[in-house]
């Protein structure tokens, strides 16, 4: 009960942030009043106007419709991208806690070896090997290091779970080891992930966005970043592009940063 | 006092060296493998799919990726060794190395300056939080340091412009001569803000927990007065802890030098590895990322080698 009404109390501004940012990825592409890769340039970089809510970009494409099929773009790498990465490290972090031994030097050594390279470095490194990057291979350059923070959260965690009582009865009653993992480790892995997981889905939102930005981003998608990147180049000029697109990501990752945070004051009252 | 070369000492850095070492070797082969492992082929990169088999075994032999792998790890590891990295492939004239050295100091130096801006930004602010901690500065310090990590660099490199070099025509724009050291303000900022953030965190923490220290009520006790309190007493042991945290994240740095360099038009590693990404200029691709890895991994090793000379009780662990 007081949980509960703790939990309301608190509704984090970064909630709504994060809820509002996946609805507009869901529904953003049908409610766009324009097509954000229709030309017009007659009307290329415009001041938002009642015509153009938020102004018009390179080639005059309208700003707001732009971000609204952007924010499909982020939430889907976002999604597929964590998604993906907590179930791979989980897996691979539970394995290497619960065996420990070779297993563990293993997974630790590989984890170590790629945080050894800063993360958008590495993830260059990776899409500069493909002819044309597209959303799979960005997918694929943020899955390279993605998984690698899971993986030492569910290790560590598993560790100290190993030597719990509940999990040392379940082996001495000869439950399988797969099993174990499965109904005794994960599920008491899940809160430490999930906060994880929600910091981690604004890292991945923006480096999505730095790697467009960079003009590394899948070619044909409408990304913030690549928005950004026009953006800049006509700064002095029209300030608004990358006002807007700059801020769009910026409110996005500060969405996931407070929710992780206030996910963590919520499942761990230690903090409290 | 422990004698500055005690046994135990010797075998910590020793054995931490070892792991460094064993660990550049392993991005050695990571970088090599990288570009021959991964599906795709960089051929077909380099040239696009248009060109002729000719050409294409051409590039091949000429980047000796028709070669058996074996051979070609061990000339790798033969370029690594002479310190060339090998020759890129736009300027068949150039070393990797050389190319890398000639912009390198710029990068480093603009780390530094971000280096640098969050100290500057940190300890005060984190301190004074710490002090008044639970009230106004408290907040202030809170929410400017959650502001400062949420505010991605590409947005905040043009924001700072606008501000600074647009509208009040305080620092030069980009593209504006580069020679003089106020150039280096703004992308310092940009790069330095989210460090900044971290550490301001961390130095309130670590002053807090300090404050709270019975040796701290003695002094008090004593009438030792505020300001000489915090500083002499409290930052002084708070500091430790939050500069190893700072010290490694000089590494990280550069990977934001990257994104800065190209906002703000200047020369450095960052802008060589992105020119040479879209060339396909791959060798100077693979020489920029084990660089600035090992660079990584150097400065990890600095801090760990220098905490277990200054604190003895970190070797034992």
């Amino acid at each position: 009960m007081t949980r509960a009404r703790d939990l309301l109390r608190g509704t984090p501004i970064g909630l709504l942030i994060v809820v509002g940012f996946f609805v507009i990825g869901l529904i953003g592409p049908w409610i766009a009043p324009y097509d954000p890769l229709s030309i017009d340039l007659l009307h290329e970089y415009e001041p938002p106007s009642r015509a153009h809510w938020l102004g018009t970009g390179d080639n005059g494409i309208d700003i707001l419709s732009a971000l609204l099929h952007g924010a499909r773009l982020a939430a889907v790498v976002g999604l597929v991208v964590v998604g993906i990465s907590v179930v791979l490290g989980t897996l691979i972090g539970t394995w290497a806690g619960y065996y420990g031994r070779l297993a563990d030097h293993f997974v630790t050594g590989v984890a170590d070896l790629v945080q050894a390279f800063p993360a958008i470095v590495l993830n260059i490194a990776v899409l500069a090997l493909v002819a044309k990057p597209g959303l799979v291979h960005l997918i694929v350059a943020l899955l390279v290091n993605g998984w690698v923070l899971y993986a030492r959260l569910a290790r560590a965690e598993t560790l100290s779970l190993r030597e719990r009582e509940f999990v040392e009865a379940a082996r001495a009653l000869g439950v399988p080891a797969p099993q174990v993992m499965r109904r005794h480790v994960i599920p008491n892995l899940l809160g430490p992930l999930v906060i994880q997981a929600t910091t981690g889905l604004g890292v991945v939102v923006l480096a999505e966005s730095t790697l467009s930005f960079l003009g590394l981003g899948p070619g044909k998608a409408v990304s913030w970043g690549a928005l950004l990147d026009q953006g800049t180049g006509v700064l002095l000029r029209f300030p608004h592009v990358a006002l807007f697109s700059g801020g769009a990501i910026a409110l996005t990752v500060l969405g996931f940063n407070l929710t992780g945070d206030w996910l963590r004051d919520w499942l761990d009252p230690h903090l409290r | 006092m422990v004698p500055v070369m005690s046994p135990g000492l010797l075998g910590y850095l020793a054995g931490r060296l070892a792991r460094a070492l064993l660990t550049v070797a392993g991005l050695v082969t990571i970088v090599f493998l990288l570009v021959r492992l991964i599906p795709g082929d960089p051929v077909e990169a380099i040239l696009g799919d248009q060109a002729g088999p000719e050409e294409k075994a051409e590039l091949r032999q000429a980047l000796q990726l028709d070669r058996p792998i074996g051979a070609q790890y061990v000339s790798f590891l033969g370029d690594v060794v002479d310190g060339s990295l090998g020759t890129s492939f736009r300027r068949p004239d150039r070393s990797v190395w050389s190319m890398m050295h000639e912009v390198l100091p710029d990068t480093i130096i603009l780390a530094l300056a971000a280096w640098l801006v969050a100290w500057l930004v940190a300890i005060p602010l984190g301190t004074l939080a710490a002090a008044r901690a639970g009230r106004g500065w408290d907040k202030l310090a809170s929410t400017a340091a959650v502001a400062g990590l949420a505010i991605p660099n590409i947005w905040l490199g043009p924001l700072l412009i606008l501000a600074f070099g647009v509208k009040l025509r305080w620092l030069p724009l980009p593209g504006d001569d580069l020679a003089g050291p106020e150039a280096l303000i703004l992308p310092a900022i940009t790069i330095g803000t989210a460090l900044a953030a971290v550490l301001t965190r961390q130095t309130r923490a670590a002053m807090i927990e300090i404050l709270s220290q019975q040796y701290i009520t003695a002094a008090r006790a004593r009438g030792v007065p505020s300001i000489p309190l915090l500083l002499r007493h409290a930052l002084r042991n708070a500091l430790l802890p939050v500069m190893t945290i700072g010290a490694a994240q000089l590494g990280a740095l550069l990977s934001g030098t990257v994104v800065t360099e190209k906002i703000f038009e200047r020369p450095g590693l960052g802008t060589l590895f992105l020119d040479a990404f879209f060339a396909r200029d791959i060798p100077v691709v693979q020489g920029c990322v084990l660089l600035i890895a090992v660079i990584y991994v150097g400065v990890n090793l600095a801090v760990d080698l220098a905490y277990g000379i200054v604190d003895p009780r970190v070797r034992l662990s």
